[in-house]
C-alpha cells in the first residue's frame, strides 16, 4: 500500500484536543507535519503548547489510534520544540470555535506591542460580548488559560492566554 | 562522547526547576483559596515540564539507555546540584511567594538569555520556557505587592519571609567551574548581567511592596556541589519513595 502524505494529514485533521474537544490538533497548531519515509513509516510531528501540558501523551495515543483505524500501523510521533509554539498558531477557525465553546480566544498576537509591554488588556466576555470584564486569576483550569468574570452577565469564563 | 560540562550544566538547570516544581506541588489541594491552589499547581506543572525537557536532553547526552526518569528518581542527595533556595520549605503563603518571586527574578532573565544559547537544544528549551516564566514573575510580583503593602499581619509575614529567604538568593548567581567554561563558548548564560537585571526587578518590587531588604546578608551556598540543607532528604524520601520501595518499577 502506498501511503500518501495528504491522506495522512486528512486523517489527522480529525483528531481533537483532549482538553478542548471542539478544537482539532490542526486548529491549535499542535500538528506540525507528517512525512512518510522510504520504508513506508509515517512520522508525525507535533509540538507542545505548554511544556508541562499533560495532554501531550494523550494526543500521541489519539494520533496513533486515528491512523490505526485506517490500517496505518507503522507510525512514529515526534515531539519537536522548534519553531516554538505560540498562541499565534491557533487558526482563525480555531479562535472562532473557542469563543463559541465559551472560552475567550487570545486578544493579541505575541508580536503586538501591547503584549510585549505587558499592557492591561480588555477581554470580551464570550457569552454576552461585554467588554466590562475583570481577571480573577492569572491561572485558570489549565496552564494555558486565565480565569475571568464578566461584570455585566456575571458569568465566569476562561481566557486562552496570549503566550 | 559526551561533553561533561554540558551534561553537568543540563542537570543543574533541571534540578532547580524539578525541586521547585515538586515543592509547589505540595500545595495542590492545600492552597489558601481555590484560585491560588490552581495557580501554584499550574506553575508546578510548567517547572516540571521544563525539568522533563532538560532531563530528556541529559539522557540523550549520556546515552547508555538512560531515560529522563533516571535522574529525578535514582540519584541520591549528593548527586543533586540544585540551588538551596528551591528546596526550602513552603512555610506559610508569604514564605512560598517570596521564595517564588526570588527564583522568578533569576529564572525569567536566565531563560531569556538561555534562548540565545549557541547550543541549539538549550536555546529551544529556553525559548519555550521563558514564555511561561514571564507569567510566573508577573504572578509572584503581584502577590509581593498585595501582601507586602497589605495588612499589618501580611506585611509582617512578608518581611519575615524576605529575611529568611534572602540568604539563598545570591547562590543563584555564582557560576560553577563547568558553567564558566561553557560561558566562553556561548552555551551557558553569563550570570553577571542576569544578576543586574534580577536585582533591578527585586528592588523595584520590594519598594512597591513597602518591604525592606535586610542589610548584611550572609549567603548560604553548597547546592551546586551537592551539599544541601536539612530539608532536602525529606523531599527525596517522598519523591523517590516508589522507586526505592520497588526498584525499577514501571507506572
Amino acid at each position: 500500500m502506498v501511503i500518501d502524505r495528504n491522506h495522512i494529514l486528512e486523517i489527522l485533521k480529525g483528531v481533537s484536543d483532549p482538553e478542548i474537544p471542539v478544537l482539532t490538533i490542526e486548529d491549535l497548531g499542535i500538528l506540525r507535519d507528517a512525512t512518510v519515509d522510504d520504508d513506508g513509516k509515517v512520522i508525525v510531528h507535533i509540538t507542545p503548547t505548554y511544556t508541562g501540558c499533560p495532554a501531550m501523551d494523550m494526543i500521541r495515543v489519539n494520533v496513533r489510534a486515528a491512523l490505526q483505524e485506517h490500517g496505518i500501523d507503522n507510525v512514529e510521533v515526534i515531539q519537536s520544540l522548534s519553531p516554538i509554539w505560540t498562541t499565534d498558531w491557533i487558526s482563525e477557525e480555531g479562535k472562532r470555535k473557542l469563543e463559541e465553546y465559551g472560552i475567550a480566544p487570545p486578544v493579541e498576537q505575541t508580536t503586538d506591542k501591547s503584549f510585549i509591554n505587558g499592557d492591561k488588556k480588555v477581554v470580551p466576555c464570550p457569552q454576552c460580548k461585554s467588554t466590562n470584564t475583570e481577571m480573577v486569576s492569572l491561572f485558570g483550569s489549565t496552564a494555558c488559560k486565565a480565569f475571568y468574570k464578566c461584570l455585566d452577565c456575571k458569568e465566569p469564563f476562561d481566557y486562552f492566554k496570549c503566550h | 562522547m559526551k561533553n561533561n560540562d554540558l551534561f553537568k550544566y543540563t542537570l543543574q538547570l533541571a534540578d532547580d526547576v524539578m525541586i521547585l516544581g515538586h515543592r509547589l506541588s505540595e500545595w495542590t489541594g492545600h492552597g489558601p483559596v481555590l484560585e491560588q491552589d490552581i495557580a501554584l499547581s499550574n506553575i508546578a506543572l510548567d517547572l516540571i515540564g521544563e525539568a522533563r525537557n532538560l532531563y530528556q536532553y541529559a539522557a540523550k547526552q549520556e546515552g547508555n539507555g538512560k531515560t529522563e526518569d533516571d535522574y529525578p528518581y535514582k540519584r541520591d542527595v549528593l548527586q543533586w546540584t540544585n540551588a538551596l533556595i528551591v528546596e526550602q520549605k513552603n512555610g506559610d503563603f508569604a514564605q512560598t511567594i517570596v521564595r517564588q518571586f526570588l527564583f522568578d527574578c533569576y529564572h525569567y532573565y536566565h531563560l531569556e538569555a538561555l534562548s540565545k544559547s549557541t547550543d541549539e537544544q538549550m536555546a529551544f528549551i529556553g525559548a519555550k520556557s521563558v514564555k511561561e516564566a514571564r507569567y510566573h514573575l508577573q504572578y509572584s510580583a503581584e502577590w509581593m505587592v498585595r501582601l507586602g503593602d497589605g495588612t499589618e499581619e501580611s506585611h509582617a509575614r512578608m518581611q519575615q519571609a524576605i529575611e529568611d529567604k534572602m540568604h539563598y538568593f545570591e547562590e543563584l548567581f555564582i557560576p560553577t567551574a563547568a558553567e564558566s567554561r561553557l560561558v566562553e563558548s556561548g552555551v551557558a548564560v553569563d550570570l553577571a548581567p542576569i544578576r543586574v537585571k534580577a536585582y533591578a526587578k527585586l528592588n523595584e518590587v520590594i519598594k512597591e511592596s513597602t518591604l525592606k531588604l535586610p542589610e548584611d546578608i550572609y549567603t548560604q551556598q553548597g547546592g551546586r556541589n551537592g551539599v544541601h540543607t536539612e530539608h532536602f532528604g525529606y523531599i527525596l524520601a517522598e519523591l523517590q519513595y516508589m522507586q526505592k520501595s520497588y526498584p525499577n518499577m514501571q507506572w
